[in-house]
Formats: C-alpha cells, structure tokens, sequence
C-alpha cells in the first residue's frame, strides 16, 4: 500500500541504492567470513599460549620451532622439487600446446582441445586413483616423486595453456610474418617474437602451477610413497591431531608467499591489457 | 561448459592456421603424447582394473568379471554415493545464495574498486586448503576459540561438539568453495547490460521482480557455471570432510581411497572410481544442455 503510493521516480532512484547498500553489507559480511579465520590463525602463531583464546604475550617461538622440525623441512624440501619440475614441465607443455592449438591445423584438433579440459574439471579423486591404476599395474612406475610430478603436470599445464590462450587472442598476425619476411626462421620468429610477447602470461602460468602443485593433496596421496610424503600430506597429518601451534606459524609463512605470488601474477597480468 | 564448445568451434575457423612441418611435429609430439599417456590410457586403466579381481597384495587379474559392480551396488555404498551428493548439493545451494549477491555488487562497482574487490576474492582461492581448513579447526574444535570464549563466559559448563558434525563437514566446503561461485556469477554480471536494467526500473518493476526476472535470468550462465565448479569437486573432497566432519559418514572419495591402500580391494575400488566418472559425465552432460538453453 505504502510503497505503490511513493511517487515513481522516487522508486526508481530508492530502490536500487537500498539493493547497493544491502548488497555491500552482505559482501563485506562474506570477506569477514573469508578473512576472520585466516587472521585469527596468523594472530595465534605469535601467541605465548597453546593456542588459548587468552593473548599471553607475543612470541617468535613457534617460528622457531617449526624452522628445526626436521620432518617438516623434508616434506618442504619434497614439496619444492615437484613444484618446480611440474613447473618447468607444465610451462613448456603449455605454452607449446597453445601456439599449436592457435597456429597450426592438424588432425584430431577438436578432440585434443576438449581433451586438455579434462585434467582442469575431473574431481581430484578420479585423477589420482586412475593415475595409481595406471603406474601401478600398466606402466611399473613406483609411486614417489617421479609419480607426482607427472600427475600434477597433467593437471597444471592446461591452466598454462589456457592463460597463454588468452594472450595469444590479441597477438597481431603479422608480427610473425613480419619477422619471417626480416629472414627468421618458423623457430627464430617463435623464441624471438612470440615467446616475448606471450611473456606475462606464460610467467603467471609458471606461478600458477607451482601454487596449483605445491597445494596438491588429493592427486598427491594417491601417488606418493612414504619416503615422498610432500608438506601438504604432512600438514594434513598434523592438521587431523588437533591444534598445534607450530601449524600457525607455517600457514603464517604460506599466506604470505601466497599474497605476494597472486599479486605478483595479477600485477603480470593486468599488464597484459595495456 | 558453453565456454569450452566455443573454444573448440574456434579451433577449426581461422585460415590462417598451416599445416605443421616435420620440425613442428617433432615439437608437439610429447604434448599429444601426453595427453594420450596421461589422460586417455589412465582412465581406461581405471575402467579396466573395475572388471578385474583382487589376488594376494598387489596383483589383479583381469578377468572380466561384475562381481565388483554388483558388490558397489548395495546399501551401504549406495548411502556413501548419497552421502556425497548430498554434501555437494548443499555446498552448491549455500554457495549460491552467499555467493551471488557478493558477485554482483562486485560487477556493479566502479572499475577501479571492481580489481581490488576481485584481488580479495583471488586470495583465499590461491591460499592452501589445507591451511583454510586448519583455521577453521583451531576455531571449531573442542579446544577451540568458540568453545574456550564459551567456556570461558560460562555460556555452557563444557565445551560442546561443533567439529566432526556434517555441519562442519559442509561449512568446511563452503569455505573453500565460494571463490569457484563468485568468480563465474561475476563474468556474467559484468556482462549484463545496463539498459536491460534500467528499463525494468522505467517499467516499473520493484527491486525484488527486477532482480528475480530481469537479472538473475540474464546472468544464469555464470550461474550454472559456478554450480558446475563447486559440485563436481566438492563431491570427493574427502580431505575437507575427514578433517572438518571427521569422516562419518564416510564420502566417496575417502572409500576409493581405502580400497587402494588399507582396503586392498584394488578392483572394488576402481569400479566405484568407474561409477563417480559416469556421474561426473551426467553432471558435465546436464550443466552443458542448460548452459544451451
């Protein structure tokens, strides 16, 4: 009653300003969500207590603790050789994959596009287990980190090749003609015009995988072996006992190296558009 | 899934694809055979391995036999597959209400707010889940910062049950899914036309019609490609649902899982991963017709 008796263009203006304020409230009711408990993490590793909810004093100890538990290092160790060969391997793969999926035309094209999603959407648990069937019974491969860095390969250089997709979408076609026309050859035009230009993105790319693999833990427990057991597995481990400071303190150093990666890469990329 | 058939339409389209030279095949040859060794054949293993049957520790003979499908087709993991649709079914639906209103006041906004408030949602997304999870046990658990403030303000006289509960099994996924629904709704909302919006309002639609028939029709794309990015993962996430919801009931990713090592029913195992690829292909099939629609 009230409301259809308030004069149009009051309506037309009221409304939507309501629905913005409501909305903003609600977006920041989610970031609290979102952020409270990560920040409460971060605050409880400095804390003197086990993680009581009573503050007794600021301390580094947890810090110190963690940096001489030897486990940990090792399955930190783990962790950076699979991320940085599944790295190294997913960039070439997919920035190779992309320029031949935009340049080239050849048979089965269509199949091998569709193909390249799968390893991005498959639920972590069937990648994994049919990994395991296959290195297992098919290929003899015993399971450690040779294991792992070939499947989380299969699932990170699609986000490459995706992300190089991207930038390839506004490269100009005559870039490479022109430098073939200046006498390069097909692979002098590649490494020394294309591979500048897709720069940015195959760089973020690089970034992603390494996060995408250094968090694995699904593909990862069906692939490893006891000798391999990489951080994520060890924090599961840690994480299933019960609070443990010293847990803080490394998802502390993790959050960190995480912000600083992700602006790092969206600083990469926002480059791409000018 | 729109996205990917229009991407593979574009492969075939520009004349100025060539035919690849010796050289260049030489190059692309470990990519294709990648794919084939690391997609294909793994999956076709798996398929394989359902028929076979277990003998002693390691080894299994392929001998083309049902008996592991007609042993996965019984209550008890019938109700571990019902367990697990229905974990991913409310994470979807919670996701979707949380999450959408968050998207849109994201892709309304000025540009310049719109990268920040898009950075922030990045984040938790590229934060390990496992660290995400940890937070949420440190507050939820019966030693936790809930229970000691409760305790503490002599609320309740001990500390009460709220981790290991399907609740916090499902609020474990939600937490770490949201991104996945707020970052497709949001491509959607960006792209919607201003025009179409106001001309509701100059119509005279109330806020509630012009959002529930103008706008949230227009953006179901991102939508449906949200619900798409949530269910399918968060429907064998058993890390999340062993730690947040102490694994009980059990999900189907976690009895996949035991099949292959305590279990030691490799087959049995492979034959249930062999069910959840046919429900992941229903979930892709039915995402990609309404995405058509």
């Amino acid at each position: 009653m009230a409301a259809s008796s308030f004069p149009a263009f009051f309506r037309k203006i009221h409304g939507p300003v309501v629905q913005r304020w409501l909305f903003g409230a609600w977006t920041i009711g989610v970031f609290a969500f979102l952020y409270i408990p990560i920040l409460l993490l971060i605050i409880f590793s400095f804390n003197n207590s086990k993680l009581n909810i009573k503050w007794e004093g600021f301390t580094w100890k947890w810090y110190g603790e963690l940096l001489s538990n030897a486990p940990i290092l090792h399955a930190f160790q783990n962790s950076l050789i699979v991320a940085t060969a599944t790295m190294v391997i997913s960039t070439a793969l997919g920035t190779i994959g992309a320029w031949m999926l935009y340049r080239y035309r050849f048979p089965f094209q269509r199949a091998m596009g569709l193909l390249i999603f799968i390893p991005m959407v498959i639920p972590e648990v069937l990648m994994g287990v049919s990994m395991r069937a296959e290195f297992v019974h098919l290929l003899k491969l015993p399971l450690g980190h040779v294991a792992m860095i070939i499947a989380h390969t299969t699932f990170c250089f699609p986000f490459v090749l995706v992300g190089v997709q991207a930038r390839l979408q506004g490269l100009d076609p005559f870039l490479e003609e022109a430098a073939q026309d200046l006498g390069a050859t097909p692979a002098q035009a590649f490494w020394k015009v294309i591979v500048p230009y897709l720069f940015p993105a195959i760089v973020s790319g690089a970034l992603m995988s390494f996060t995408l693999s250094l968090d694995e833990y699904i593909v990862s427990i069906f692939t490893t072996n006891a000798q391999s057991q990489t951080l994520p597995l060890k924090v599961y481990g840690m994480a299933k006992v019960g609070l443990n400071p010293q847990l803080n303190a490394l998802s502390t150093l993790f959050v960190i190296g995480t912000v600083v990666l992700v602006i790092a890469s969206e600083l990469l990329t926002r480059r791409k558009s000018t | 899934m729109a996205g990917i058939s229009a991407a593979a339409a574009d492969l075939g389209a520009s004349a100025y694809k060539r035919r690849p030279s010796w050289v260049a095949w030489l190059v692309f040859a470990p990519l294709a055979a990648w794919l084939i060794l690391f997609v294909i054949v793994p999956t076709l293993t798996l398929v394989a391995l359902s028929f076979g049957e277990q003998r002693g520790l390691g080894t299994v003979e392929f001998t083309f036999t049902l008996e592991n499908y007609q042993r996965a087709f019984n209550w008890t993991w019938l109700k571990v597959f019902w367990t697990s649709i229905w974990y991913a079914l409310l994470t979807t639906g919670i996701c979707m209400v949380i999450g959408y209103p968050v998207a849109y006041y994201i892709g309304r906004s000025p540009e310049n707010m719109r990268n920040m408030l898009l950075t922030l949602v990045m984040i938790p997304f590229w934060t390990s889940f496992l660290i995400r999870t940890y937070a949420w046990i440190t507050i939820l658990s019966k030693e936790g910062l809930i229970n000691s403030f409760l305790v503490a303000a002599r609320i309740v006289p001990e500390p009460i049950t709220i981790l290991y509960t399907p609740f916090a099994a499902v609020l474990g996924l939600v937490y770490n899914y949201l991104p996945f629904m707020i970052l497709p709704i949001y491509t959607s909302v960006e792209r919607l036309d201003n025009a179409m919006i106001e001309a509701a309002y100059d119509l005279g639609a109330r806020p509630v019609r012009a959002f529930s028939q103008i706008i949230i029709p227009l953006t179901s794309p991102g939508i449906v490609a949200g619900a798409l990015l949530v269910f399918v993962p968060s429907i064998a996430m058993f890390a999340i649902t062993n730690l947040m919801g102490g694994g009980d009931p059990p999900t189907i990713g976690e009895v996949i899982y035991k099949q292959f090592t305590s279990g030691r029913a490799q087959p049995f195992g492979a034959a249930l991963g062999t069910l959840l690829l046919l429900i992941f292909i229903f979930t892709l099939w039915i995402g990609r017709r309404r995405s058509e629609e």
